[in-house]
C-alpha cells in the first residue's frame, strides 16, 4: 500500500529525514517511536502533504501512485489520513459543519453523491458510538477550548466519518487518560481492516498494549535505526532510548 | 513564493460575477451638476415646490461644504461636474404593474437572481428594484396594502403620500448632515420608501435591489423608513453594478424612524463592482445611514455585509432617544485587492437605560484596507447606558491592512461600555487542517472566513444569509493556496 524509499526531507534548510524506508501492506499496524525531536511529526506532515517540508531525495508510492506529486486534499481524497498531534482550532466552525464539508467534498472526489444533511446526521451518529463522542462537543467551534483528551477523540471520530485507507495517528495518545485510551484505541481497533493500514506515531509502549502492532520501527536522528516485532516496544519501555542511541553513535 | 504568498496570488484572481451590463435606451440628464439639473430632475419627478426647494437648498450648501478627508481611505479628486447625475430606462410609460414593466428591466434582475414576477418570489420577500436613478417595480403591494403598509418607489411616495414625505425626509439625516448626504438631498432619484402603521407586524421581508446600469452614472438613491408605534418590519438591501474601467459614484441616505415600542432591522448585502485586480475601477460608496429610536423601547438593528466597492464609506448609526431603546450594528466587511474600506457606526445614547452592541469583523486580503470607525456616545441624560463593542479584524497575507478607529464620549457615570479588539491571521495550519481532510484550499478559506464572521451572518434572514456566505467566499477567492 505504501512504499518510502530513502525519503530525505528538509525544512528551512535543516535535514529532518536523512533516508527512510518503510513499507506498510493493508492490513498492517506498524508503530513508531522514537525520543522528542527525531522526526516522527515530520514523516507524518511530508506523508500528508505539508508544503513548508522540502523533499530533498527518495520516493514515496501509495497505492502505485506517487504520492508526493499529489496535493494534500488529493492525498486525502486517496484515502491518506492525519491524526494531529496538535490538532488546530478553527473559530466559528462546527466539528459536525467541518466534517459535512470534508465528507461531501471527499464524496466528490471519488464520483459519489455527496450525503444530504439527513444521510450525514445519521452516519454521524452511527460514529459518534465508536469513539463514545458527545454530540454537543460536535456542535462546538472545531477544537476550540476543547480539552487535549477532547482534542484527541474528536480526531479519532474524523477517521471513523472519513474511513481512511492509511491512517497516520500522530502521539494520539499523548494527554490522554487511561480511560480516554482505551476509548480511542478501541475506535481505531473497530475501524482496522484487512483493506486498510494503520501507522502509530507515539513515544510510550502504554498505547501498543491497546493498538497492538504488527512491526515496530524506531526513528532516531531522522533515520529508521531499528526495526522488530511488538517485544521491541516492551524493551524501549524496560531500557529507555540510550542504549539506541549508544548503538547509532557506535557506528 | 511562500505559501500565504501563493494563497494570495490565487485569491486575487477572482473575477467580478456581475460585471456585464445592458443597453437600454435611456432617458439621461448631460453630465454636470448646477442648480438647472436639480429642476430637471425635480420636474421629472413632478415633485412638488417644496421639494424642489429642499434640494436647490441643499445644493446651496453642498457647494459650500468640502469633501471629507479624514476617512482612511485614498483615491483620486473626484470631478463632480463629470458625472452623469440622472439616468433612468426609458419605458413607453410608467408601468401601472408588472405586467407593464420592459421585459428586458425583469430580465436583467432575473440575471441577478431576483425575480420581480410575484408567484416566483421565495415567498416572504417583497421587492422594490431601483436600476440607475428610477425604481422600476415593487413587489407584493397589493398585500402590503391590505395592512396599510406602504411600500413603494420614493417618487411614487411623493405623489401618493406628500405629507408622510414632508414629515420624515430630512429628519434623521438632514439635507446638510454631510457632503455627501448634501448632495444626495439635491439630486437623488429614487428610492424606496417604506410606512409600517402602529401595531402592525410586516408579515414578509420587504427589500430593495439597487443596481447601477448605464456608464458614467452616479447613483443618489433615498430610503425612508417609517415605523410607528408598536410596529415590526425586516428590510433587506442588496446591490451590484457593471465592471467598468472608470469609478461611479454612489451617494445613498437611509433614514430610518422608530417610534414607541417599534422594531426595525436593516439588513445590507453590499456587492458593488469592487474594481479589477489591479485597482482599476470601481463603486465609491459614499453612504449615510442612520436611524433614530425616537420612541421609548424602541430597537434599530443594522446587518451589514460589505463585499464590494473601491472605496466604502459607511457608518451605519443609531440615535437612542427614547428611554430603553437599542441599538444594534452587526457588520461583515471584506476587502480584496487595492479595496478600501472606511466603515463602522455611531451609537449615540441619549435616553435613560438605552443599550447597544457593536459586533464588527473585518476581513483583508491582497492589497486593501480594511478600516473599523465607530463612536459611541453617552450624553448626559443617558442613566445606565451600556454599550459593547467587539471589532476582531482577520488578514490574510501580509500586504494588507486593518485598522481600528474606536471613538468613547461618556457624559454620564453611570455608563457601562466594553470595548474588545482582536486581530488574527488565517493561518497555514489551519488550512492543512481542512485540506487534510479532504477540503480544498478555497472552501476551506471560506469555510474558515465564514466561521470568522458567523456572529453578523447569523444575523442576516435566511434568503440572504446563504447568499452572503456565498459572496464572501466569492470575494476572497483564490486569496488562499
Ligand atoms: N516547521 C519547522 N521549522 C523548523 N524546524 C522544524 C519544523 N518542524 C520540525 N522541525 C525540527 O525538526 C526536528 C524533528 O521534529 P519533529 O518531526 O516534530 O519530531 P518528533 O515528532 O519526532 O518529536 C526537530 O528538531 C524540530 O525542531
Ligand atoms: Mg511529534
Amino acid at each position: 500500500m505504501l512504499k518510502i524509499d530513502n525519503l530525505h526531507a528538509s525544512v528551512e534548510g535543516k535535514e529532518i529525514l536523512k533516508g527512510i524506508n518503510l513499507e506498510v501492506k493493508a492490513g498492517e499496524v506498524h508503530a513508531i517511536m522514537g525520543p522528542n525531536g527525531s522526526g516522527k511529526s515530520t514523516l507524518a506532515s511530508v506523508l500528508a502533504g505539508r508544503e513548508e517540508y522540502e523533499i530533498e531525495e527518495g520516493s514515496v508510492t501509495y497505492q502505485g501512485k506517487d504520492l508526493l506529486e499529489l496535493a494534500p486534499e488529493e492525498r486525502a481524497h486517496a484515502g491518506v489520513f492525519l491524526a494531529f498531534q496538535y490538532p488546530v482550532e478553527i473559530p466559528g466552525v462546527s466539528t459536525t459543519n467541518f466534517l459535512k464539508t470534508a465528507v461531501n467534498q471527499t464524496r466528490e472526489a471519488r464520483g459519489l453523491k455527496s450525503l444530504d444533511a439527513v444521510s450525514f446526521l445519521k452516519v454521524m451518529k452511527e460514529k459518534m458510538k465508536l469513539v463514545d463522542i458527545d454530540q454537543a462537543l460536535l456542535s462546538r467551534a472545531l477544537n476550540e477550548g476543547f480539552s487535549g483528551g477532547e482534542k484527541k477523540r474528536n480526531e479519532i471520530f474524523q477517521m471513523a466519518m472519513l474511513e481512511p485507507t492509511l491512517s497516520i495517528l500522530d502521539e494520539t495518545d499523548s494527554g490522554l487518560d487511561i480511560d480516554a485510551l482505551k476509548i480511542v484505541a478501541d475506535g481505531v481497533n473497530k475501524l482496522k481492516s484487512p483493506d486498510n493500514a494503520t501507522i502509530v506515531v507515539t513515544h510510550y509502549q502504554r498505547l501498543l498494549d491497546y493498538i497492538v502492532p504488527d512491526y515496530v520501527h524506531v526513528l532516531y536522528q531522522g533515520r529508521i535505526v531499528k526495526s522488530g516485532d511488538k517485544s521491541l516496544a516492551h524493551e524501549l519501555e524496560d531500557k529507555g532510548y540510550d542504549w539506541i542511541k549508544e548503538e547509532v553513535a557506535a557506528l | 513564493m511562500s505559501k500565504d504568498d501563493q494563497i494570495l496570488e490565487e485569491f486575487t484572481s477572482k473575477e467580478y460575477e456581475h460585471g456585464w451590463s445592458v443597453d437600454f435606451e435611456a432617458d439621461e440628464a448631460p453630465a454636470g451638476i448646477n442648480e438647472d439639473i436639480i429642476r430637471f430632475i425635480s420636474a421629472k419627478k413632478e415633485e412638488p415646490q417644496w421639494l424642489l426647494d429642499w434640494r436647490l437648498k441643499a445644493f446651496k450648501k453642498w457647494t459650500e461644504m468640502k469633501e471629507p478627508r479624514w476617512p482612511n481611505v485614498k483615491y483620486p479628486d473626484i470631478d463632480y461636474q463629470g458625472v452623469k447625475y440622472y439616468s433612468a430606462p426609458k419605458q413607453d410609460k410608467k408601468p401601472k404593474s408588472l405586467d407593464e414593466v420592459d421585459p428586458e428591466l425583469l430580465k436583467t434582475f432575473e440575471r441577478l437572481g431576483i425575480s420581480l414576477t410575484e408567484q416566483k418570489r421565495l415567498t416572504g420577500v417583497a421587492v422594490d428594484a431601483v436600476i440607475d436613478s428610477v425604481s422600476v417595480a415593487t413587489t407584493f403591494k397589493e398585500t402590503l396594502s391590505e395592512l396599510g403598509i406602504i411600500f413603494c418607489s420614493f417618487s411614487e411616495a411623493v405623489q401618493e403620500h406628500p405629507e408622510l414625505v414632508k414629515k420624515y425626509l430630512g429628519s434623521v439625516v438632514p439635507a446638510t448632515d454631510n457632503y455627501f448626504a448634501a448632495l444626495n438631498s439635491a439630486v437623488f432619484s429614487d428610492g424606496s420608501f417604506c410606512y409600517i402603521p402602529s401595531g402592525v407586524r410586516c408579515p414578509m421581508e420587504l427589500s430593495t435591489y439597487f443596481r447601477i446600469n448605464a456608464a458614467n452614472t452616479g447613483q443618489f438613491e433615498r430610503t425612508l423608513i417609517v415605523a410607528e408605534e408598536g410596529s415590526y418590519v425586516s428590510y433587506l438591501e442588496g446591490c451590484t453594478a457593471p465592471q467598468r474601467d472608470e469609478n461611479q459614484l454612489h451617494a445613498a441616505v437611509v433614514e430610518i424612524y422608530a417610534a414607541k415600542d417599534a422594531e426595525v432591522k436593516y439588513s445590507t448585502v453590499q456587492n458593488w463592482y469592487p474594481g479589477d485586480k489591479n485597482g482599476k475601477g470601481g463603486i465609491y460608496n459614499f453612504v449615510t445611514k442612520r436611524g433614530i429610536c425616537d420612541g421609548d423601547n424602541s430597537k434599530i438593528s443594522w446587518t451589514q455585509v460589505e463585499t464590494g466597492s473601491a472605496v466604502t464609506w459607511k457608518y451605519p448609526s443609531c440615535i437612542l432617544k427614547g428611554d430603553n431603546s437599542q441599538g444594534e450594528f452587526y457588520s461583515v466587511a471584506v476587502t480584496n485587492n487595492y479595496q478600501q474600506a472606511d466603515t463602522g457606526t455611531k451609537m449615540i445614547h441619549i435616553g435613560k437605560n438605552t443599550k447597544s452592541r457593536i459586533v464588527s469583523k473585518g476581513i483583508s486580503a491582497g492589497k486593501s484596507q480594511n478600516s473599523y470607525r465607530g463612536q459611541v456616545h453617552i450624553m448626559k441624560r443617558a442613566e445606565n447606558a451600556r454599550n459593547f463593542s467587539q471589532c476582531d479584524s482577520l488578514l490574510m497575507g501580509d500586504k494588507c491592512g486593518a485598522h481600528t478607529f474606536p471613538y468613547i464620549d461618556v457624559e454620564n457615570n453611570s455608563a457601562q461600555v466594553e470595548h474588545e479588539a482582536t486581530t488574527s491571521k488565517i493561518g497555514e495550519d489551519q488550512i492543512f487542517y481542512c485540506q487534510q481532510r479532504g477540503i480544498d484550499e478555497e472552501s476551506a478559506v471560506a469555510l474558515i472566513v465564514n466561521g470568522f464572521a458567523k456572529e453578523v451572518m447569523s444575523k442576516l434572514p435566511m434568503e440572504f444569509a446563504v447568499e452572503a456566505q456565498k459572496l464572501l467566499a466569492l470575494t476572497l477567492e483564490g486569496s488562499v493556496g
